[in-house]
């Protein structure tokens, strides 16, 4: 089932490329088909999950290179459930919003994106490190044609910039791996836990695993890769970057950093709260002063990322603070539902850039103005998703900050203080963004002609605007989902509670 | 000495070439065609029944060892002939449109390949250093008057000469070094010189031959410091050449470091090691960093050469089976991807106009997308990225030191290779992000376009399922 899911929109992306190298139409109506039903398999594996179990679920094995036991292992827990459906969820959206934006072969557009999603699950269900490992650094070859091919004027720099930073990181992870196969014996993810290395080891472990993740996730300061990747890459290109791969980094510090290396996470966690709240607070400050759309959006992402970190190494101080779990549970699920809500609401704010991008052929802040007298449904639209980024209770955004804020108060009142921060600033940038772009008066002729959007836009939109909302209203399912696993998580990190 | 029958039987693939060489001299002789389509059809067969018969002679049997103790029979063997004469016909196979276009398309060419691989095979089996050396001067002298084929160019003349002189030098060193262990073991069998080895016989005067021998071997592998001759070589010579060139005698010379450095002297491991560090750090830093400033696709490629050979030193220098096998695997990986990429500038190539430079890549996608995608994925395999061959080359070597303790070459291996992805990306942005103005349609013959595919074919496909190669380099070290 799972390699259903990886492999279908593999081989779909190599039939795309085939079947659609000179015909743009049959591309993309085949795209859509592979994209839609990764997508119903994605569902049907959702509602096909149980809940209240802590396991994989769904789990295949089998031998792959024998010689050094490594198998191809997949399967899927509570923590990377939810991701896989955003990631089908996601590359549906992106093959709609390029149907007929895509101009410059489309097929090879649409096949890269294809291939990407089924790396991208396969990255999430992985559970052999190695396995792990190819899904992972395999994810950067699409992602550096897609970015260097349908970029825009300075996309060799910043496709360049992402691959080189993100490969340096990764390379780093992969010694820690094969030292870990050495004392585990296997590459079986589950092996490396509770090993019991000694401090020093794990230290160095974390670290590697830092570099990996870090450039992912990204955080302050190695982000820089981010706005320029994201500011160049074509729309759809955002949309995955920032609703799937930054959520990679996230997770690697659920399924690698914090299990593997618990006391070096205890131990170097003022390391990762301090570089958190400089995202939260300064990234934040940054984004307030960018004049360009794009890069207003790709560090309000670092900055929601920021506050994912933040929680995730929150919870030793919290537990400290507190003396049970539970503060610490609460912190996990408010970081991985930030997660979740994040994919969602930054892949619908750069689809919206997208839309005007598409119109205006300009990203500067200041060459909008007064949008919402031509294109009233668009700037509800996107005022919404602005509410949704700030964290507006009733949206997705305000569940998991919430969460994250009241798990922080146990671990110290500063700490949620400046994490509630984010709220303040989070608003601050999106309304004034709001305010600069589809408010005002219309001051140029440009603007004046613009249409608004079509059926099309309406439905990828839309079915943004229900999915934000139903989560803000209704996050139960979200969250019976993970909770088991991430229980089961601490009790890995923290036994001896 | 007692004279006793030698098995001929255990040295079918040799014998065969040696027959097959004098054959398709002769038919060659006959062909009135001009094409030397003759020649070229006898040698790919003969290739063929070489790697038939180095199976059936070599693979799965047991160590066995005849004409008084000069010639062994193993799998190694099996393995590293099998690539040898594989990687010729491939690498042929792409020459075949490059040589007529250019009026080259003689007999001898063919006759000299066949020459080399005997020698290579001569290598592979060798169990004396005297037969080592044969194989070793047969292979080099052949790559000679291979450089030099085309005798108007002055570049490829240069090229040659230096190759030449160097080489002999390399020779010199390398028969100096054996004459030393000579002195010191009194045989020149590598059995014989293995258990003094290890018995620490004369060790100061074995680690004295040793140091020479292994010098001789870093000049053929082209490790830096000794890699001088490599870019100018694969710069002056026909495209042709330096595809044969850079790839099947890489082999030969992991052959020849395995049966010399490990089979002879694997008990002065200790010795050799800090040497071979030396060697391995020093190609990875040179072959990186030079590359990075190449505009010459080929010149970008020998640099490209010489980091490679300082990975795959990092296998050997683990000094375990597995780690050779690591170093036999990154061997034949990179030969694929070797032959794959000159494939390509012989490929893009037309008469009078060599498409050597970086540049003569740009709008490849908007030309020809195959083509496009089978760069691509060489390029991204000599990276290291997961999904092609070249991530598990690397890989395995990585595992072998970390096995070992030497997390920190590992982590200056890893550092070198993220300078090195920089370079191989700058081919891929001319391929995919650069566009032309007015796009030429690129078209090949049907038979190139076979081998292209297969090339890249094999390195997806052993992307993804490396199992079966891994295992055979395994058993083919004894693991």
């Amino acid at each position: 089932m799972l390699s259903l899911l990886i492999w279908l929109p593999i081989l779909g992306g190599a039939v795309v490329l085939w079947t659609g190298r000179d015909n743009a139409d049959r591309a993309r109506w085949s795209a859509l088909a592979v994209a839609g039903l990764t997508l119903i398999l994605g569902l049907v594996l959702w509602f096909g999950f149980e809940t209240g179990v802590a396991g994989m679920q769904f789990v295949e094995r089998a031998p792959w290179i024998e010689s050094f036991g490594i198998e191809y292992y997949l399967g899927v827990d509570g923590i990377s459930m939810p991701l896989v459906v955003l990631t089908a969820f996601s590359t549906l959206l992106v093959v709609i919003a390029a149907w007929e934006v895509v101009r410059y072969k489309p097929a090879q557009y649409l096949a890269a994106f294809l291939i990407m999603e089924g790396i991208m699950i396969g990255v999430f269900s992985a559970l052999d490190a190695l396995l792990f490992y190819v899904f992972f650094e395999a994810m950067l070859i699409p992602m550096f044609l897609i970015i260097g091919i349908w970029g825009g004027p300075n996309r060799i720099y910043a496709t360049l910039k992402f691959f080189l930073y993100t490969f340096l990181g990764s390379v780093m992870m992969l010694v820690a791996l094969i030292y870990l196969r050495g004392q585990a014996g296997s590459f079986a993810i589950e092996d490396f836990y509770g090993l019991g290395l000694p401090f020093a080891a794990q230290v160095l472990i974390f670290l590697a695993f830092l570099a990996a993740f870090a450039v992912k996730v990204p955080m302050f300061p190695v982000h820089t890769w981010l706005p320029d990747a994201h500011v160049e890459a074509p729309t759809g290109g955002s949309v995955i970057l920032a609703a799937i791969t930054l959520k990679i980094g996230g997770y690697g510090f659920l399924r690698f950093s914090l299990p593997i290396a618990p006391e070096a996470s205890m131990a170097l966690d003022w390391l990762l709260i301090g570089l958190s709240l400089i995202a939260v607070v300064y990234i934040g400050l940054v984004a307030m002063v960018q004049e360009d759309l794009k890069k207003l959006i790709a560090y309000s992402s670092i900055a929601h990322m920021g506050f994912v970190t933040l929680a995730f190494f929150l919870i030793f101080r919290i537990v400290a603070g507190e003396g049970t779990r539970d503060g610490a549970l609460l912190a996990l699920e408010g970081g991985l539902v930030q997660m979740i809500s994040h994919g969602f609401v930054s892949a619908a704010m750069f689809l919206c850039v997208g839309v005007l991008y598409d119109r205006m052929h300009t990203r500067r802040i200041a060459d909008y103005g007064g949008g919402a007298n031509r294109m009233p449904v668009f700037a509800g639209l996107f005022v919404f998703f602005a509410m949704a980024n700030a964290g507006l209770p009733g949206t997705s955004g305000f569940v998991g900050e919430f969460m994250v804020i009241l798990a922080s108060f146990q671990a110290g009142f500063w700490y949620a203080a400046i994490a509630g921060l984010t709220l303040i600033l989070g608003a601050a940038y999106s309304l004034w963004m709001i305010k600069r772009v589809v408010y005002g008066q219309v001051r140029n002729t440009q603007v004046d002609e613009l249409r608004d959007i079509n059926a099309r836009e309406r439905l990828l939109l839309g079915s943004l605007v229900g999915v934000v909302l139903f989560f803000g209203v209704y996050p139960a399912p979200l969250i019976n989902v993970m909770a088991p696993s991430l229980e089961a998580l601490l009790g890995i990190v923290m036994p001896a509670l | 000495m007692n004279f006793e029958m030698p098995q001929f039987a255990m040295a079918a693939p040799e014998i065969w070439l040696g027959v097959m060489v004098c054959v398709v001299l002769i038919a060659d002789l006959f062909d009135r065609s001009q094409q030397s389509r003759l020649a070229f059809f006898l040698t790919q067969l003969t290739l063929l029944g070489a790697i038939g018969l180095a199976l059936y002679t070599h693979w799965g049997v047991e160590r066995a060892i005849t004409f008084n103790g000069m010639y062994v029979s193993d799998s190694l063997a099996a393995v590293l002939k099998v690539t040898v004469a594989g990687l010729s016909m491939v690498t042929l196979g792409y020459s075949r449109d490059y040589l007529r276009q250019r009026d080259l398309l003689k007999g001898e060419f063919y006759l000299l390949a066949l020459i080399a691989n005997l020698g290579m095979f001569v290598m592979a089996s060798a169990s004396s250093l005297l037969v080592l050396y044969v194989g070793l001067e047969m292979l080099s002298l052949s790559l000679y008057a291979m450089v030099a084929f085309d005798r108007d160019s002055r570049i490829g003349a240069e090229a040659a000469m230096k190759y030449f002189v160097l080489g002999a030098l390399s020779s010199g060193m390398m028969l100096y070094g054996m004459s030393m262990i000579y002195g010191a073991s009194g045989s020149l069998l590598i059995d014989t010189i293995a258990s003094h080895a290890a018995a620490g016989d004369n060790l100061l005067l074995m680690a004295f031959g040793m140091t020479f021998a292994l010098v001789g071997v870093a000049f053929k592998f082209g490790a830096a410091p000794f890699h001088m001759w490599l870019p100018d070589v694969y710069q002056g010579a026909p495209t042709s050449a330096t595809a044969f060139l850079g790839t099947a005698p890489k082999i030969a010379a992991l052959a020849l470091f395995l049966r010399l450095l490990v089979d002879g002297l694997g008990d002065l491991h200790d010795q050799w090691q800090a040497m071979a560090v030396l060697l391995a750090v020093g190609s990875l830093a040179v072959g990186n960093l030079f590359a990075l400033v190449q505009t010459n696709f080929k010149r970008m490629l020998a640099y490209s050469t010489i980091s490679h050979i300082g990975f795959l030193f990092l296998g050997l220098i683990a000094g375990t089976p597995e780690g050779y096998s690591a170093a036999l695997f990154y061997a034949i990986s990179y030969g694929i991807m070797a032959s794959g990429a000159f494939g390509m500038i012989i490929l893009l190539s037309r008469r009078g106009f060599e498409a050597e430079m970086i540049d003569d890549m740009r709008g490849l996608n908007d030309r020809h997308s195959g083509f496009a995608l089978v760069m691509l994925l060489l390029m991204f395999s000599m990276t290291g990225i997961p999904g092609t061959v070249g991530f598990y080359a690397k890989w395995l070597v990585l595992q072998s030191l970390i096995d070992t303790g030497m997390i920190w070459l590992a982590v200056v291996a890893v550092v070198f290779a993220v300078i090195g992805a920089f370079y191989y990306l700058r081919v891929l942005k001319a391929v995919y992000f650069d566009r032309l103005e007015s796009p030429v349609p690129i078209e090949a013959p049907a038979g190139q376009r076979v081998i292209v595919a297969l090339n890249g074919g094999a390195i997806l496909l052993l992307g993804l399922f490396p199992d079966r190669l891994i295992e055979i380099c395994r058993i083919a070290l004894g693991l």
